[in-house]
């Protein structure tokens, strides 16, 4: 027998009938699962959505509240508009943000948060009345320690004032930088705020050891220095003209849009 | 391995012949799962699973099987069953999978699953391959649970999530220590277990490769 498995004609065999079955079972797996999954991955991102607005409890149901409190608005990040091309409901920021042509690059001190690219156009969620919203709900994402950080900021209706923050993905060590989840830490947010004066451009919002004091500080997270330098240079980032800045003056008194497109802000960045 | 029998199979490599504590396979993910409890289980489950049915698919078809193509034989089956148990944790685990992250794909790459395709269902019937399987992979999960436990327990202050000790961050007085939090601690525990495994079973002990001399004295080396 031994003679004859080892025929040529027969290892042909064996290794195409294998193939075969094989790829008609993980194929069926996948095709057969693959709503389900989708399911799972929306739910998982409105849910963190709907957490950092503080509107999640446990066992509510998550697609109906979704449905009923928030609207998705494409943004314009040069220009801080909304974007009437873009469909809320079908784009893709993570796919833009690989398209030359929707995307731009970072570098040097424009990029505190080592995202190296950056979409032209980003979703953002408004909790409320679109026109006059309670909650605005921005993406943020920028390195750790260990790799790229993902959540949500949510931001007052004034453009100004913290709600919560949430990281839905991130690779931090857990009980140390992994304590961005913390619900006590995270508890410490509501309230700020993130410009220094009405008129501010740069952000002021940072991490800080040793106690935070002042209205722009949060208490950064014992034993993780480079995921604290992570979290306030994304938000730094972020919150700057560079980022949604623009689109934030929109909602404050202090500034015009006009002044806050294209300015040339310095970034409190840190340990970069 | 003439004398396998179904019980033996099913309760040897949990002690006796431990794949992770006797035969040191499948390490690396010991070392990154067991941050907490739950999560070892789910990672325990999947290993059965993947043990157990990749068994019992090479030993089916062992007679068919070139010599040639073997090796490549038991990976596809492997691979595999690993995507479809991956597949599986993302539509009905979703929480976990992310947890998970890549490990669940390394499962094709765990000694655990490959030494057995090879060392066992290869010259088993499949009813005792597919028990042989199951063994392998509740010794592995054994060892799983009992690091996540120390892990979790010492590094977290909590079991399977539920709080024990009441940690500093949450307002307690427990301070977590953070060296079990991080893979290298799995080491120590697991070099532990095998200490402890080997002085219950004497005879998993090996004999000492090389026996240094006795010093000499200073007078006769001169």
């Amino acid at each position: 027998m031994a003679q004859s498995n080892n025929s040529i004609k027969k290892i042909l065999t064996v290794a195409f009938a294998l193939c075969i079955v094989c790829s008609v079972i993980v194929s069926t797996a996948a095709v057969a699962l693959r709503s389900k999954q989708q399911f799972n991955q929306e739910l998982d991102r409105k849910t963190n959505i709907l957490n950092v607005a503080d509107l999640y409890e446990s066992g509510m149901d998550v697609n109906e509240t979704f449905e009923s409190s928030i609207t998705p608005r494409v943004v314009n990040l040069e220009t801080g508009e909304y974007s009437e091309e873009h469909d809320p409901a079908t784009y893709n920021a993570f796919e833009a943000r690989r398209d030359p042509a929707a995307s731009r690059t970072l570098s040097g001190e424009q990029d505190p948060a080592g995202l190296t690219r950056v979409e032209t156009y980003s979703t953002v969620y408004l909790v409320g009345d679109p026109d006059d919203p309670e909650q605005i709900i921005l993406p943020i994402r920028g390195q750790g320690l260990w790799g790229l950080m993902r959540g949500f900021l949510a931001v007052e209706g004034d453009g100004n004032t913290i709600v919560g923050i949430t990281y839905y993905e991130h690779a931090e060590t857990p009980g140390l930088g992994g304590e961005v989840n913390n619900p006590r830490w995270q508890a410490q947010w509501a309230g700020k705020e993130i410009f220094g004066s009405e008129d501010a451009l740069a952000p002021a919002i940072h991490l800080t050891k040793g106690g935070a004091s002042g209205e722009n500080e949060v208490d950064a997270l014992s034993g993780a220095t480079l995921t604290s330098n992570g979290v306030t240079n994304m938000l730094q980032f972020w919150l700057s003209p560079e980022g949604f800045g623009d689109y934030l003056a929109k909602f404050r008194t202090g500034v015009s849009q006009d002044e806050a497109q294209g300015a040339d802000v310095e970034l409190e960045a840190e340990g970069a | 391995m003439a004398d396998a029998t179904p019980k033996g199979v099913l309760t040897t490599p949990l002690f006796k012949n431990n794949p992770i504590a006797l035969q040191v396979l499948g390490i690396c993910s010991a070392l990154a799962v067991t941050t907490s409890m739950s999560v070892s289980l789910v990672m325990s489950l999947a290993v059965i699973f993947v043990t157990a049915f990749s068994n019992l698919f090479v030993s089916l078809i062992r007679h068919h099987i070139p010599s040639s193509i073997r090796i490549i034989v038991q990976m596809t089956i492997i691979a595999s069953l690993v995507i479809v148990v991956d597949q599986i944790l993302k539509a009905y685990a979703y929480e976990m999978s992310k947890q998970l992250s890549v490990f669940v794909g390394l499962i094709i790459t765990n000694c655990i699953v490959m030494g057995r395709a090879e060392g066992f269902a290869m010259q088993n019937s499949p009813k005792l391959s597919f028990l042989d399987g199951i063994g392998n992979g509740l010794g592995y999960g054994f060892i799983l649970m009992t690091v996540g436990f120390f892990r979790e327990l010492f590094g977290s202050g909590s079991v399977f999530g539920f709080t024990v000790l009441e940690t500093v961050q949450n307002g307690g007085w427990y301070v977590p220590n953070g060296l079990l939090l991080l893979p290298p601690s799995a080491f120590f525990i697991i070099g532990l277990i095998i200490w402890v495994l080997r002085s219950l079973n004497p005879e998993q002990v090996e004999e000492n490769e090389f026996k240094i001399k006795a010093n000499s004295e200073p007078k006769e080396a001169v």
